[in-house]
């Protein structure tokens, strides 16, 4: 390990130390990465599909969604831009709840999740299941901004954040792992950020 | 095209610091003489890693301003009072030292010749680092691909690259220069007074012949925000759109990368 010349840096608590992935300094704001322009998703318009390969399943409006059970999840997000924020407060429905709700038992081990955007990334089913994965649609007691992916995202906390897809409106069931939007361009299929999964190779 | 990181990992290299250049009260270019750096395509990023006497780690991103093909690779830091790294390289970095950084790395906030034209570039700040490496690309290049940069700063004595932007824009045909100047009357005619607006972006897009092919837009999110949404009310289309987004409160990384989220 090549020792900068000078450089003493500011070390975290040891608490904030051991909550912090490899490589990710803590972050007290929210800053916002995307792709692309902000969309703007109206509530009555939207429309969130479950889907097994080309089939959907199961396709609920907004108010239909807002009946499922809501659960609360307190989380560390880890963003691969190397931020991390502590207890961050999330509200929705767990994918379990969506699963129940369509009457739907997991057809495969994986899942591509779809945003309005075009934005697309995969997660492996079991890291969805359980309360590990929500369909969130409140951050912090209100409505998610559309800038943080309202009306409604992915919320995977575990995994790097680019996972947690925005503007989500749909959950596709596929055979094979497809790699998503970033993956296809060189970042990890997983993206772990404890083994520091940023990119592909890592 | 999209440009990809090629499979395998991206190793840690480390390199030697060969100049430092001030280009505003508190924004350095260090340039930088790296072993091994293939395949860079302009608008792509480094991670940067320092490392202190007890292994203590810290790691950011950069924007890389150069070129493809340029001899040293060129990082541009803005010093952020609250941060942890910008204000080590702004204070303690010396021609000579050596540094740690993997890449280049990014698949989308990227430019290449074959992507063509036209090109509508949008920068706050020092969201310009990545516009100015397309910059430089175009000339480079592909000098007959129309491109046009609009920058917002907040004086003139803010602009990064003033003097090559403004001699860039005497000298090559197809390049379109507009600054906005937000918190200062400019007395030199070639800046505009003022914020982005839909008059500028319209004046814009004419020279442009209409709306752009690509169009790149990077700052603070606050400002990519507004500026993508004056795009898209001035008629570009959403799908022709790439943006890259820095800062939090308070922000570090400079500019920060064309990263998936957050």
């Amino acid at each position: 390990m090549a020792i900068t010349r000078g450089f003493f840096g500011r070390r975290p608590s040891e608490e904030e130390a051991r909550r912090l992935p490899p490589g990710q300094y803590l972050e007290r704001g929210f800053p916002v990465l995307s792709a692309g322009a902000t969309p703007r998703v109206a509530t009555d318009s939207w429309r969130f599909t479950l889907k097994v390969g080309p089939r959907p399943v199961k396709s609920w409006t907004w108010e239909a969604f807002n009946e499922l059970p809501l659960t609360a999840l307190k989380r560390d997000i880890h963003c691969v831009t190397k931020w991390s924020k502590f207890d961050t407060n999330w509200e929705g429905v767990t994918i379990d709840d969506v699963l129940a709700d369509a009457g739907l038992a997991p057809p495969t081990d994986f899942v591509l999740a779809h945003a309005y955007d075009g934005y697309s990334t995969n997660v492996p089913f079991g890291d969805l299941t359980g309360d590990r994965a929500m369909v969130a649609i409140r951050y912090e007691g209100a409505p998610i901004a559309p800038d943080h992916g309202g009306p409604a995202r992915l919320f995977v906390p575990h995994l790097y954040f680019w996972k947690s897809a925005k503007w989500l409106n749909a959950l596709q069931f596929t055979e094979r792992d497809e790699a998503g939007f970033w993956e296809l361009r060189g970042y990890h299929m997983y993206g772990d950020p404890w083994r520091e999964q940023r990119f592909t190779g890592d | 095209m999209e440009a990809s990181v090629p499979g395998g990992r991206i190793a840690w290299q480390e390199v030697a610091v060969t100049r430092i250049v001030e280009q505003t009260p508190t924004v350095k270019s260090f340039f930088l003489m790296p072993q091994r750096w293939t395949s860079f395509v302009a608008g792509q990023h480094v991670d940067v890693r320092l490392t202190a006497p007890d292994g203590y780690q810290a790691e950011r991103s950069y924007s890389v301003g150069s070129a493809p093909g340029a001899p040293e690779v060129e990082l541009v830091i803005e010093r952020l009072t609250e941060g942890e790294v910008s204000p080590f390289f702004h204070e303690v970095v010396m021609p000579g030292d050596a540094i740690e950084i993997r890449g280049p790395i990014g698949g989308h906030f990227v430019w290449r010749k074959e992507d063509g034209g036209p090109v509508l570039l949008v920068g706050g700040g020092s969201g310009v680092v990545p516009l100015m490496s397309m910059l430089r690309a175009r000339a480079a290049l592909a000098p007959d691909v129309p491109m046009a940069l609009v920058y917002s700063a907040r004086t003139v004595g803010d602009v990064i690259f003033r003097n090559e932007m403004l001699a860039r824009a005497e000298a090559e045909p197809g390049f379109a220069l507009h600054v906005a100047v937000t918190r200062e009357t400019p007395a030199d005619e070639r800046f505009h007074a003022g914020r982005i607006d839909a008059a500028l972006i319209g004046e814009v897009l004419a020279g442009l012949g209409g709306a752009p092919r690509h169009a790149y837009v990077c700052g603070s999110n606050p400002f990519v925000d507004a500026a993508t949404g004056l795009l898209i009310d001035m008629g570009v289309r959403f799908e022709t759109i790439r943006t890259e987004r820095y800062g939090g409160e308070p922000a570090e990384g400079g500019t920060a990368p064309a990263l998936p989220e957050e």
